[in-house]
């Protein structure tokens, strides 16, 4: 039978804010444990939570940045449940009245709903290379997802089963230096369709979070996390198929991985006439499977009502406006000026918008060096190949866009050629230095000088008197053997122009 | 009279004349304290080097306050950093505070000196402190008889001489009925106008901290001293707060008092109900008019509160799960059954009913019958007290239906000891100021109480009745023999 897959998305955003939720201890990540912790975020009998305004600011940047109403009052509600991570016995959490309600973002898709954006993948070296990129890629669809809320509550702390010093067996450990962080709960409509629409959604949310500087986006480090509805259901049937919940993916690879894992093993139980059980799920990336994690029927009550230690928000315009003038230029609308501004094709466009880092270096190169075409070029080839597709890594990284802009410039002077080039930007991304130096130090730059090329094409010639003769009869063709010869003997260094002359004009007299 | 017979404001000007110091106030104290403490018992834990530490520290400084250098009571239910705060309950019976509540800070930083954390019914829940962990306090008028609850300790202990003034927390009545029945003033504010930062919570949207005194004069500096704006509770309100000692005036010309007939009908001990009728006679020979009132949902209030109270007491005692303090069972080998051991073995039976309530009330299924029904009773018992006060400045009503009742009469009797609250439990719902004054003695020389209820944040217009009718009288006047 063929099945229509409906999947939907609950991403946990954990905001960039410098303090907790409701308390004043530091976010910071790695510190030693319980090093970010008082008395309010371990619930210390007798204390009382204070809400951070900041991350209430964020949570509006991303409700504005995602089409949501920002709703004039919201309530903070207690889920109460006994864990050893959660200090209070209750997480604060935003349950009935929501801080944003009904949103949505647009993703778009090409042939077989691969999104373009998927060249700014986890997989290095995707890109199939040369500059002029993919000018034939097929017209992208946009496919509108749907959001319905997007609340705000606080994290847990984490459970260490191994600790040095003890025997795992015997004992636990618990570190609250997370308990209490700010997060962002945005969960999407059930709207997604496929796997990659399920990607393709998750990269233009985390992409939207990036540039509203509301999430730093490192799903390893779990500051994104991501669960998965995914059902099945008869194609052309209306009613939904029975939902079963997927944990514990920490990257892009592994959503998809375990959603069409997740398709098939239903897809299979369905095809046996089974029945779907509504559980929690999590994916076994060591595996590639999927494992039953709990039933519904073990499902907790969570007893959820307003935490009466906090007033509801109340939001007012003034404030959602005051936000709305913070938030910077976001990836569709940065996507359709690169396209018109640069008159860069919409592929460029895109795979250079979907990463706010990615722009903003794009733009700074052209700012030196205005020829965007050729920027986007290198940028999206070699740039992107270096940091093995990781945005997160541009600020770091050694190469900035002040040295690819000098590193053309030498180009179009006819210091270096362009293969040159792309060794040269190899070393400036692993030291740090500027290209000039490079060329310099390495003498790496072009020889132009006659009597230099002459000689070395002398040697050519003596040691290829059968293609001379050739060439002589005139196969002309035989014009690239001799300036490669050269260009060998000269380690890539010689002016191709200039060999170029030079063979004509000693091979023709 | 002794020194630790008198009242703040009498002591305070010892102090600033130099007839007494600090330090032989003090002393007087803790020479009261082991005459008298074997048999009340208010107190939990004693802290008598610190005390005379801080008392001479205090002789030797300039006074910062009216409460400089006097001994005060803490209710265990406040933290203060360093020591122990038990709440009478085994699961904090070595718990040391990290920090210290707001409200104390507040009075160590006007030069108070504590005495010792005095006894509760457990995390506050009880109306006898007779469901305390620790032990029973006893009614110094009748050591046969409970001083109230919860906080029975620090009115035993001020009624006994054993302190000068003691701070209470009332989340359905906790510092009226106690200071009714031991012929004291105690105050339970507006809700928001006193930091709860640091009082272990039972009720978040109930509980209030105020004071216990010998007289309405100490209640309105005491007062003075805990109100006020703390960022770090979020329900506490940013208003200026007024001196309570300006509003205490001995007249009441033109002053209008609601007396609600919900709370003059059958039930009430016979005694109380005609103390409670001179009281009404006096407010109006004070030249204020006494006009009728009616708070049509008064029956509601104890279930109402019994609901919404327990749904947020099992959540806020879900802390005290054994893992990060307070008492944990040694032998359990799982998570769950170390949960259900040290909860178990840590808590008291009224506190765990009160969970096992509160759990169920808030559970899927009875949500909506039980707690949202709850909180739309609570808003119309509030709004009947809006419009009563459209007729008038204060409500004067009962505190308690009887006087203090003998040492396990109402134990076995939950319910029975549930509507001792039944005058009480409506202040706390509607969020209302609210105190407890003496109005007069039954025949056998137990203490009774008056009630007078404010409108929100108007604290001085209980005050200003409270003071002319206790300049009208000499109730407060009177010490317990022991
Ligand atoms: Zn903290």
């Amino acid at each position: 039978m063929t099945y229509e897959v409906v999947i939907g998305l609950e991403v946990h955003a954990q905001l960039l804010t410098k303090t907790k939720l409701f308390c004043a201890c530091p976010t910071v990540f790695g510190r030693e444990p319980n090093l970010n912790t008082c008395p309010v975020c371990l619930g210390q009998p007798g204390t009382l939570p204070v809400l951070n305004r900041q991350a209430v600011e964020f949570a509006i940047r991303a409700g504005l940045a995602t089409g949501c109403s920002i709703e004039a009052k919201s309530v903070f509600a207690r889920k109460n449940y006994f864990y050893p991570d959660l200090p209070k016995g209750y997480q604060i959490s935003q349950y009935e009245l929501p801080v944003c309600l009904k949103g949505h973002l647009d993703i778009e898709i090409v042939n077989g709903g691969r999104s373009p954006s998927e060249v700014n993948d986890d997989k290095p070296g995707k890109t199939d290379g040369g500059p002029g990129g993919r000018a034939g890629s097929p017209p992208a669809i946009t496919k509108r997802i749907g959001i319905t809320r997007i609340h705000m509550e606080e994290d847990a702390g984490k459970l260490v089963h191994e600790h040095p010093g003890t025997r795992a067996q015997d004992a636990s450990w618990v570190d609250f230096n997370r308990g209490g962080t700010p997060l962002l709960e945005i969960v999407s409509e059930p709207d997604m369709r496929s796997p990659q629409e399920a990607v393709a959604y998750l990269k233009k949310l985390r992409s939207i979070l990036v540039y509203a500087e509301i999430c730093d986006g490192n799903m390893e480090e779990g500051s994104l996390r991501c669960d998965a509805n995914v059902s099945l259901r008869p194609a052309g049937q209306e009613k939904f198929g029975t939902k079963v919940e997927l944990k514990n993916m920490n990257s892009f690879k592994n959503v998809e991985k375990a959603i069409f894992y997740e398709i098939d093993r239903q897809a299979s139980v369905l095809d046996e006439g089974g029945r779907i059980l509504q559980e929690t799920r999590l994916w076994d990336a060591d595996k590639g499977e999927t494992q039953s994690m709990r039933g519904k029927e073990e499902a907790h009550d969570y007893r959820y009502f307003p935490d009466p230690d906090l007033l509801p928000l109340i939001v007012d315009r003034e404030w959602v406006e005051r936000v709305g003038k913070t938030l910077p230029e976001l990836p569709d609308a940065k996507r359709a000026r690169f396209a018109s501004q640069y008159q860069l094709p919409v592929y460029d466009a895109e795979v250079l918008a979907s990463s706010r880092g990615l722009a903003d270096f794009f733009e700074a190169c052209v700012k030196e060096y205005p020829q965007p075409k050729k920027v986007s070029n290198w940028v999206m080839n070699e740039f992107l190949r270096m940091i093995g597709n990781d945005e997160a890594r541009i600020p770091s990284s050694p190469l900035k866009p002040v040295h690819l802009a000098q590193a053309m410039k030498l180009v179009d002077g006819g210091t270096i050629s362009g293969s040159v080039a792309k060794t040269v930007l190899q070393t400036v991304f692993e030291t740090g230095e500027s290209p000039q130096s490079i060329v310099e130090k390495q003498g790496l730059a072009q020889i132009s000088d006659d009597g230099a090329l002459e000689t070395a094409l002398d040697e050519v010639i003596a040691a290829s008197p059968k293609e001379v003769e050739k060439y002589k009869a005139g196969n002309e063709k035989l014009i690239g053997h001799f300036v490669g010869q050269v260009m060998k003997k000269t380690g890539g260094r010689a002016n191709p122009a200039k060999v170029n002359e030079l063979v004509k004009r000693k091979l023709s007299s | 009279m002794e020194l630790f017979d008198l009242t703040i404001h009498e002591l305070a000007d010892l102090l600033k004349q130099k007839k007494a110091s600090s330090r032989e106030i003090t002393e007087s104290v803790f020479k009261r304290i082991k005459a008298v403490e074997p048999k009340v018992r208010s107190y939990v834990s004693l802290a008598e080097e610190t005390a005379l530490a801080q008392a001479k520290k205090a002789d030797g400084t300039a006074p910062r306050g009216m409460l400089h250098g006097l001994p005060l009571g803490i209710k265990d239910n406040f933290l203060i950093e360093g020591t122990k705060t038990t709440c009478a309950s085994r699961i904090l019976e070595n718990y040391v505070a990290p920090y210290t509540a707001t409200s104390a800070q507040r009075l160590l930083d006007q030069g108070a000196v504590v005495v010792g954390k005095l006894n509760l019914d457990e995390f506050a829940m009880g109306s006898s402190t007779e469901n305390s962990g620790v032990g029973i306090t006893r009614n110094p008028w009748d050591l046969e008889r409970i001083p109230g609850g919860s906080s029975g300790g620090s009115a035993a202990a001020v009624a006994a001489g054993e302190c000068i003034a003691a701070t209470g927390t009332d989340t359905g009545g906790s510092i009226r009925l106690p200071a009714a029945l031991t012929n004291l003033v105690g105050v339970k504010p507006t809700y928001g106008r006193v930091s709860r930062y640091g009082i272990v919570a039972f009720a978040s949207s109930l509980d209030q901290v105020g004071p216990l005194t010998k007289d309405v004069t100490d209640a309105a500096i005491l007062l003075n001293a805990l109100a006020g704006h703390d960022p770090k509770d979020s329900t506490s309100l940013n208003l200026p707060v007024p001196d309570y000692t300006k509003a205490l005036q001995k007249d009441l010309k033109g002053w209008k008092v609601g007396i609600p007939k919900e709370y003059f009908i059958g039930g009430t001990d016979a005694e109380v109900a005609k103390a409670l009728q001179t009281a009404i006679e006096t407010v109006k020979k004070l030249g204020a008019e006494c006009v009728d009132v009616t708070l049509p949902h008064t029956d509601y209030g104890v279930p109402t509160y019994y609901i919404l109270a327990t749904a947020e007491a099992s959540s806020n005692l879900a802390r005290y799960d054994g893992i990060r303090f307070g008492y944990r069972n040694r032998e359990a080998k799982d998570l769950t059954s170390l949960y259900k051991k040290s909860r178990s073995e840590g808590f008291g039976p009224e506190v765990k009913r009160r969970i096992m309530l509160g759990t169920y009330v808030l559970s899927a299924g009875y949500y909506d019958a039980y707690y949202l029904r709850g909180q739309k009773v609570r808003t119309l018992i509030r709004r009947d007290f809006e419009k009563a006060f459209e007729k008038c400045d204060v409500i004067l009503t009962p505190v308690s239906p009887t006087p203090a009742w003998k040492v396990g009469e109402k134990v076995s009797d939950p319910l029975k000891m549930y509507l001792s609250d039944i005058f009480t439990i409506n202040v706390n719902l509607a969020g209302l100021p609210g105190m407890s004054l003496p109005c007069g003695f039954t025949q056998s020389g137990l203490p009774i109480g008056m009630q007078l209820i404010a409108k929100h944040f108007e604290e001085e217009r209980m005050f200003r009745v409270a003071y002319a009718y206790e300049q009208a009288n000499k109730w407060h006047q009177r010490r317990p023999k022991l």
